[in-house]
């Protein structure tokens, strides 16, 4: 048996750690285009129309459409583009979305025909800090993708994204210190389980509202844009990028789309965890994850059909004057309270 | 120089200037609730798009469609007597007649002579309908048909056959009081 890298709670053989892998990885990859569907079929309904449905039986196959179409485009490089960089950027913001999302549980350990499994990627014992590290790691994927397109726009896209990302970090991070106070654990197979009884969205909801906002800041999505920002920037850091390496881009962005929904089901919404003590076996916890996570993606979607982008100055003004200090409170109180009680 | 308004004066009631703190904080959640309520409320009214190509819009019975020729519906004969007028009011320019003498073997037409050649081209026209209006006959009007693109210019010249033909039905037409 090989002993994991990191600190785990748990942690299997290596064949079945392979194939967890596997599987979750699968997991992840099949959730992109159904969230890539839902947001442009709901964002339809909110605009009162009915979205894609042409390709296939009420347009499911858009997606594969999508993808495929820009798998077989031109690989387009500027002149003044940085060769390896430009090619290696998002690769980079893949790979650490994709690390991502090895964390989110989506069941505790469970028998698999006899074989204890933990229905997660890895279970790491420092849990969200694993989250920001890989998000830092995606910065450099924006960044470099930005710098090395060698084109103004893509330079402004990037280095509004990496304030943007820089200053939301933090409030986000301040706003799962709650949980983890009042959860006393760090690990997120933990947190889920001190949600039995309350999830932590009820004593925890300015840490939630707080989270979530500075969750579409950090995914880039609107009403915190800026990074994207079609009318000003045309389109940001990927302006340059076409064909494979654009959709690795879009990937990206929606996985950390799923990340991040992983992340609210598990630290706030109670993880596997069904409402009034109903308990289910393993593998339904499953699915119930997946379904908290998809409506936690249509908050998202509902928040973008609503809120126009913000300006540059409200962005940062909203980051550090207001969410970060909200967060702060939050987490003094939330300290106060459990060392008292 | 004072001059008083008198009940010309109106007010406007503005927000305060300022964000100001933990009330405009308060008020601003509020806003973004309410926000969200609107756009949740059209979530469930539906949608408005016409899927076009399967679903059309009736057109109203005035509407200015491509042209139709028409002929009289007991004899058969042509309405138009090959008078230019329509060509004359075109401000387009697009409406080409070559008139010929009717003659009593060869009787295409009520009048003394008929129109040999009668061409509208459609890439020109600009659908105003004073053709309509300057036909002294009623020979020529503005049917409803509005799907005419077509990957060749020189396919949008519309014949006097085809416009003597009855066109395929597949404009709907809006019904009284709809």
């Amino acid at each position: 048996m090989i002993p994991p890298l990191a600190e785990v709670g748990f942690s299997e053989p290596w064949w079945v750690q392979v194939l967890a892998a596997l599987f979750f990885a699968f997991v992840g990859l099949n959730l992109v285009p159904v969230v890539l569907l839902t947001e442009r079929k709901v964002l339809g309904r909110f605009q009162n129309r009915y979205g894609p449905n042409r390709v296939g039986p009420f347009g499911i196959l858009t997606p594969v459409a999508d993808i495929l179409k820009l798998l077989s485009k031109e690989q387009f490089r500027p002149r003044t583009a940085v060769g390896w960089l430009f090619v290696l950027a998002p690769i980079l913001s893949i790979t650490a979305a994709f690390g991502a999302l090895a964390i989110i549980p989506y069941g505790n350990v469970n028998d698999v025909l006899g074989q204890p499994v933990g229905f997660y990627g890895i279970d790491v014992t420092i849990g969200p800090l694993y989250v920001f590290a890989f998000g830092a790691i995606a910065f450099y994927g924006l960044m470099l993708g930005g710098w090395s397109s060698g084109s103004k726009y893509s330079f402004l896209g990037s280095m509004r994204a990496a304030a943007q990302l820089i200053s939301y970090e933090v409030a986000q991070g301040m706003a799962l210190v709650g949980v983890i106070i009042t959860a006393q654990t760090m690990s997120l197979t933990g947190i889920v389980n001190a949600q039995e009884g309350m999830w932590y969205i009820v004593p925890q909801f300015f840490g939630f509202v707080i989270f979530m906002v500075a969750s579409f800041a950090e995914t880039n999505r609107p009403p915190f844009d800026l990074v994207e920002a079609d009318a000003e920037l045309v389109g940001g850091y990927n302006t340059e990028f076409g064909g494979g390496k654009f959709a690795l881009y879009y990937f990206a962005e929606y996985l950390n789309v799923i990340v991040i929904s992983g992340m609210a089901t598990t630290m706030f919404l109670g993880g596997w965890l069904l409402p009034f003590g109903i308990s289910t076996p393993g593998w339904v916890g499953f699915f119930v994850v997946i379904v908290k996570m998809m409506l936690v993606v249509i908050v998202f979607i509902w928040i973008r059909a609503t809120l126009p982008r913000l300006r540059y100055d409200q962005l940062m003004s909203l980051g550090w004057k207001v969410l970060l200090p909200l967060a702060t409170l939050n987490m003094l109180v939330t300290a106060i309270v459990v060392t008292t009680s | 120089m004072s001059w008083d308004p008198g009940s010309d004066v109106v007010e406007v009631t503005r927000g305060p200037q300022k964000a100001g703190g933990a009330a405009g904080l308060y008020r601003a959640f509020g806003e973004t609730l309410r926000g969200l309520k609107t756009t949740f409320g059209q979530l469930t009214s539906g949608v408005t798009t016409f899927q076009y190509p399967e679903e059309k819009i009736p057109v109203y019975p005035r509407f200015r469609g491509r042209h139709r020729l028409h002929r009289f519906e007991d004899s058969g004969l042509e309405k138009c007597v090959g008078c230019s007028l329509c060509a004359a009011a075109c401000p387009a320019d697009c409406i080409r007649v070559v008139a010929a003498e009717n003659t009593p073997e060869h009787r295409v037409s009520a009048g003394e002579r008929y129109a040999a050649v009668y061409e509208i081209n459609l890439s020109r026209c600009i659908f105003c309908g004073y053709c309509e209006v300057a036909c002294p006959f009623d020979a020529i009007t503005m049917g409803h048909d509005f799907e005419l693109s077509d990957y060749n210019r020189s396919d949008l010249i519309f014949t006097k056959e085809m416009l003597l033909a009855e066109p395929p039905d597949r404009t709907p037409l809006r019904a009284e009081g709809e």
